[in-house]
């Protein structure tokens, strides 16, 4: 069986964004950079499904610049086989669509039985992605997954929808599944697996060998969002605050009457 | 301008987001008609054209098939935007949509601006100005930003579709929720634990202060896919929604789904070293300090 595994390196969500020069993304300075949290249980379900069926090969691949290795080495040092790096420094600047057609163009050809991605990525949030290499590349596409089982050429998942009810869907091999978070619980990298991982296999394509097509829309303008919120900050000694929050409640709520 | 709205229905009942396609085309000021894969005697308040296909025959969660019911319409009615609900049925059909019709798709719009759609970035701290860059495009709404400001009235004009073909999944029906052991739509004050809260022993002084203020305590969907809670007390989107008397979020960014399921709450507290952490913007005290250090403070005092 071969498995593919798409990832994106992300900045932390817990950091302070600003736009950068351009307007058309944030700046990228002063950053700390780490998987797509949905993207780590895409890999741990890939993971999974190799051991489930023994005689797999695992390739997860990435784009960006060079400093998007650094997570396809978490993704190699948590049982990945190999790594497909398509390097485009400006990869911000394509839109869902040009970055599934690139992920379409470098899959087209390798009879992938099943591929994997996030259901969408912390930072951009289309959602678009995945499905949209599985429709290039005419395979079915299960999203949204919360629950994945393979048996002989079948995958049985379960869609997450609102409310926490669950839709269960089955498609046949070869498929795409995008992995909602909560899908599995994803494994840390053990410092063997760390080590063995350096000598995994990690090729580099330029983004450029792969013919990708153009966005298809643009940014215009990146900024925070128009604070509407007016409520009042309360700042200080822990103690104080209490007290300022007691007095809020008694006069604002009547939950404490 | 002219677009085509695709409403959603949901074991046999029309989902109230058809009201936020609706509200989203007077925005726009566009003509628009409305597509549904839904039941004949559920029908949206929609003062236009209604693209009926029944379940029955096309599925009512079947995406090859909805696909080509959109497309025959778009072939017949030849609209300028696609425009669905950012949810598990909208974010699925888009992408399928937008490859088939070689249009750009916007994800997520959360505001109309002379030149192009607003969009969240990084967990809503930013925002996006996009344009389309094809003659077609598929965009798909953030649940209850085009929130009609009253119920709307209107009988659709039934334009009755056939579907055909298979599809390429096979949908198995549903799964109900699990039995929630706590209601929390119920409790009058719910105190909420996100990530903030840093380990899974900090819930008990989130738990503290429920009990303190007589209420329940909830988590966000962090906090519960780490399995420090359980399903039942997750708020948001694919948990709970819940409106109490006071709401009280303690380390909670305020991702947008948490947001949908607590932003109706009647007084809301937020506790939460980021200042500018987006539950800022729902909040109407943020108190910019450690939970860690100001919860059990304020649960000793409570408890006085």
């Amino acid at each position: 069986m071969k498995i593919l595994v798409c990832i994106k390196q992300v900045p932390d969500m817990e950091s302070k964004f600003k736009a950068n020069a351009a307007g058309d993304w944030f700046d990228s300075s002063d950053l700390a950079w780490r998987m797509n949290e949905y993207d780590e249980y895409s890999v741990e379900q890939a993971i999974q499904l190799k051991g489930q069926v023994g005689d797999a090969d695992l390739t997860v691949l990435c784009i960006g610049g060079e400093q998007v290795k650094e997570t396809m080495k978490k993704a190699l040092a948590m049982g990945c086989d190999r790594g497909v790096h398509i390097l485009d420094e400006q990869s911000y600047q394509r839109d869902p669509f040009a970055i599934a057609s690139l992920i379409a163009s470098f899959a087209r050809d390798k009879d992938f039985d099943v591929i994997f991605t996030g259901l969408q990525s912390q930072d951009r949030g289309s959602a678009q992605v995945g499905v949209m290499v599985a429709e290039l590349l005419g395979l079915p596409a299960l999203t949204t997954l919360v629950e994945f089982a393979y048996d002989n050429g079948t995958i049985n998942g379960k869609r997450e929808l609102e409310g926490g009810t669950r839709g269960k869907v089955s498609c046949k091999t070869p498929a795409l599944v995008t992995c909602q978070l909560g899908l599995n619980t994803p494994r840390y990298p053990t410092l063997p697996n760390i080590m063995k991982a350096k000598k995994k296999e990690l090729i580099s394509i330029p983004a450029s060998d792969l013919g990708a097509s153009d966005s298809r829309s643009q940014s215009l303008k990146l900024a925070p969002p128009e604070k509407k919120g007016s409520g009042l900050i309360l700042e200080g000694e822990p103690a104080e605050i209490a007290d300022q929050l007691i007095r809020i409640l008694k006069e604002k709520t009547t939950v404490l009457a | 301008m002219k677009l085509l709205l695709i409403a959603e229905s949901r074991e046999g009942k029309l989902l109230g987001s058809s009201s936020e396609l609706t509200c989203f085309a007077k925005q726009m000021n566009a003509d628009s008609v409305m597509l549904l894969v839904g039941n004949d005697n559920d029908l949206p308040a929609y003062n236009g054209t209604l693209y009926l296909a029944d379940p029955a025959q096309a599925g009512e969660f079947n995406p090859a098939v909805h696909k080509q019911l959109v497309l025959e319409v778009v072939a017949k009615e030849q609209p300028d935007m696609i425009v669905l609900s950012h949810s598990s049925y909208g974010w699925d059909l888009a992408p399928r949509l937008a490859v088939a019709l070689n249009a750009a798709q916007i994800s997520e719009v959360v505001e109309v601006k002379q030149d192009g759609l607003l969009v969240p970035v990084c967990n809503a701290k930013l925002r996006r100005q996009v344009k389309p860059d094809t003659e077609i495009c598929v965009v798909t709404l953030q649940a209850g930003a085009f929130t009609p400001s009253e119920e709307l009235t209107g009988t659709p004009v039934v334009v009755k579709l056939t579907a055909d073909g298979e599809g390429n999944i096979l949908f198995q029906g549903y799964e109900a929720a699990e039995e929630t052991g706590v209601d929390l739509s119920k409790a009058e004050v719910v105190v909420s634990a996100g990530r903030g809260i840093g380990k899974p022993e900090n819930l008990e002084m989130i738990a503290a202060l429920a009990k303190a203020l007589k209420g329940e305590f909830g988590a966000s969907r962090p906090v519960v896919d780490a399995e420090w809670a359980e399903h039942s007390r997750q708020v948001g989107t694919t948990g709970q929604t819940v409106s109490p008397k006071l709401y009280v979020a303690c380390g909670i960014s305020g991702a947008i789904q948490h947001l949908a399921g607590m932003k109706k709450s009647e007084f809301i507290v937020a506790i939460n070293t980021d200042k500018d952490a987006p539950i800022g913007e729902v909040a109407d005290v943020l108190a910019v300090v450690d939970l860690k250090q100001l919860v059990p403070i304020l649960t000793e005092k409570l408890s006085a």
